[in-house]
């Protein structure tokens, strides 16, 4: 009886976690369907088939270059993760191994300022761009995207320390190991999981803002995201193209974030998945 | 070698005191447990001598050599910590090869040690497991062969069995005995557990409050503890301490008796007894009564003793076995 009843259960929760699945990636999938229609079938209705047209495929790569804007956000995603990692790793380590009385508040603190709203600082943060001539570069633009995703880095990667247990240090230092022989035997290949988790997610998180890079970029530094928004332009709407770009700048993410799945929930979930 | 003396060792968490000064020598080959209530200190004296904390005074001798300042690495002793403390990412085999690894030796040397630990701790078939994929008494037994391959001058255990169920406890505790047998080797065992200090030990140490009730052999804890604390503390079920006029006929101001030393009968006897509860363990009856003028008594009896709840009986207590303990606490 009860195994019955678990199946049943197990059956709906099953559908309700594809259907919920499949609402939320509903207008993701109707991008990708709609980039592969002409500009006449993507106004004409809705339709979930479409004629496989690559027209739009085409005149956006011949509107703009694809490969230029890919190019800046690989650059940026990836320069911003490392920057953060190199500044972040050290920061966490000692919060997580030596920590005093206010590092509780000290990460409460860098947390909190990601709940102030962005728009908040733009002027300022224009006007410093402005003047320091980082406007529409790719070193900006990193600096900033490091910055802006630097205390969810921070937080992760010193939850993900705290879960080294200092026992096992205290093991290595009695079986012999030097600090240098800790560091590379133990320390290091318990801590890289973590590290891992923490850039795929940031790369993520970088790869997919739009409020900064597209508000302190005009072409240069463009990455992939002002290039969507490049076509929700004053010409009009034209939704093929809009759709057509938009999957080619989700499309290197939706396959990353594909292949390394396990290692995301883990970085989701803040450690808790074990 | 592994002859380790403490020399006025003390220590203290910022303004907090946790052991005051304790004086201590542990011969080579010993194996002595430290016991004492949660709490007492037992762990941080052991982290001392691993030299996991640094003394806040006084000096530590190993084989007759200062290692009051050295690092853990330096002190060739080897520690099972309560969690085990495996290399998670490591094989089985490489957790046990980690301490010859970093003593440099070579891989041959290693992978004889390596396989001779593992035959006599019965991991042979889990060499390339990882330590996650263990049961608790295999993690343990791991841990232990780390700690064996490099040959330490002394083994530390902090409570290395208090994650196990009572069987394998039992199992283990007899594995550990009977590996001190066969490596000779001075081993520092700490446990709350009196049943473990007793069965194991050559040399008992009894903390309290960080500091030093008594030492002794096993036998000489039982049969003559120097204070009340020891008294109550060693024995199992715990030894009935009596106060008042009961202990005052005795010339003492507590006197202590144990409940296997007190004399049965139901016709008469010093003290009579009210029959509470009866625990039967097949070997042996643990009787707890409630004495006239003397308060509750636990007495051990026969396992087969007819004796019932509610009724009356007569105790003796035998007059060798009587502890008797002055003001201060202290047998007089
Ligand atoms: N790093 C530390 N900082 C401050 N106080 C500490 C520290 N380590 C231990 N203590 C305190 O020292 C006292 C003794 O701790 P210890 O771990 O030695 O006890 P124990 O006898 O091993 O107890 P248990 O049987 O529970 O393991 C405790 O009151 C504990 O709170
Ligand atoms: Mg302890």
């Amino acid at each position: 009886m009860a195994r019955a009843v678990s199946t049943n259960r197990k059956i709906g929760f099953t559908v309700a976690a594809w259907v919920v699945a499949l609402l939320i990636f509903f207008p993701i999938l109707y991008t990708i369907i709609t980039s592969f229609k002409s500009e006449t079938e993507a106004i004409a209705g809705f339709s979930l088939i479409p004629s496989g047209t690559l027209e739009s495929y085409a005149e956006v790569q011949a509107q703009s270059n694809y490969f230029k804007f890919f190019l800046n956000s690989v650059i940026i995603a990836v320069g911003s993760t490392i920057l953060a990692l190199v500044v972040a790793v050290p920061a966490a380590w000692s919060m997580a191994f030596s920590p005093t009385k206010r590092t509780k508040d000290i990460l409460m603190w860098m947390l909190s300022t990601k709940m102030m709203p962005a728009v908040a600082v733009l002027v300022p943060i224009y006007l410093i761009f402005r003047d320091t001539n980082l406007l529409d570069t790719r070193i900006g633009l990193t600096v900033m995207l490091m910055l802006i995703n630097l205390p969810i880095v921070v937080w992760m990667l010193y939850t993900y320390f705290r879960e080294i247990p200092g026992e096992i240090l205290e093991a290595a230092r009695m079986d012999g190991a030097t600090l240098w022989g800790e560091i590379v035997y133990v320390l290091t290949p318990m801590a890289v999981p973590g590290i891992a988790s923490t850039m795929l997610l940031n790369i993520i998180l970088a790869w997919n803002e739009a409020f900064w890079t597209i508000r302190l970029t005009t072409t240069n530094a463009a990455p992939l995201t002002a290039f969507i928004a490049s076509f929700s332009s004053p010409q009009g709407l034209f939704w093929a193209k809009l759709s057509a770009a938009s999957t080619l700048a989700i499309a290197p993410i939706l396959i990353m974030g594909w292949f390394s799945q396990r290692q995301l929930v883990r970085g989701l979930t803040f450690g808790a998945v074990k | 070698m592994g002859n380790i003396v403490l020399n006025k060792v003390s220590k203290s968490f910022g303004a907090t005191t946790i052991i005051p000064e304790i004086d201590l020598e542990i011969e080579d080959g010993e194996f002595v447990v430290f016991v004492g209530p949660s709490g007492c200190g037992k762990s941080t004296l052991l982290r001392l001598i691993a030299g996991l904390e640094d003394t806040s005074s006084g000096k530590i001798n190993i084989d007759g050599r200062d290692v009051t300042g050295e690092a853990p690495a330096k002190r060739r002793l080897a520690m099972v910590f309560q969690s085990y403390a495996l290399y998670p990412h490591m094989t089985v085999y490489k957790n046990i090869a980690f301490p010859l690894k970093m003593a440099g030796e070579d891989a041959a040397v290693i992978d004889r040690k390596v396989k001779d630990a593992a035959r006599v701790l019965n991991l042979t078939n889990y060499l390339e497991r990882r330590p996650g994929q263990l049961s608790g008494g295999q993690r343990q037994r791991v841990a232990i062969g780390r700690a064996i391959v490099r040959q330490p001058s002394a083994f530390l255990f902090d409570e290395p069995l208090s994650n196990l169920d009572a069987a394998l406890r039992g199992t283990m505790r007899l594995e550990i005995s009977e590996l001190h047998h066969q490596l000779k080797t001075t081993m520092i065992y700490v446990t709350h557990d009196q049943v473990e200090a007793m069965t194991m030990a050559d040399k008992i140490v009894v903390l309290n409050a960080g500091n030093i009730e008594q030492v002794g052999s096993p036998m000489e804890l039982y049969k003559t503890p120097k204070n009340l604390f020891v008294a109550g503390f060693i024995g199992s079920p715990k030894m009935n301490l009596i106060n008042g006029t009961a202990a005052a006929k005795h010339g003492a101001t507590t006197i202590g008796v144990r409940p296997e030393h007190l004399g049965i009968s139901t016709t008469a006897g010093e003290w009579k007894a009210t029959v509470g509860v009866a625990e039967h363990l097949g070997s042996d009856t643990f009787l707890h009564v409630h004495a006239d003028d003397v308060g509750p008594l636990t007495v051990r009896a026969d396992g087969e003793i007819g004796v019932h709840h509610g009724e009356t009986i007569f105790l003796t207590p035998s007059p060798p076995k009587i502890h008797r303990f002055g003001t201060d606490g202290r047998a007089m």
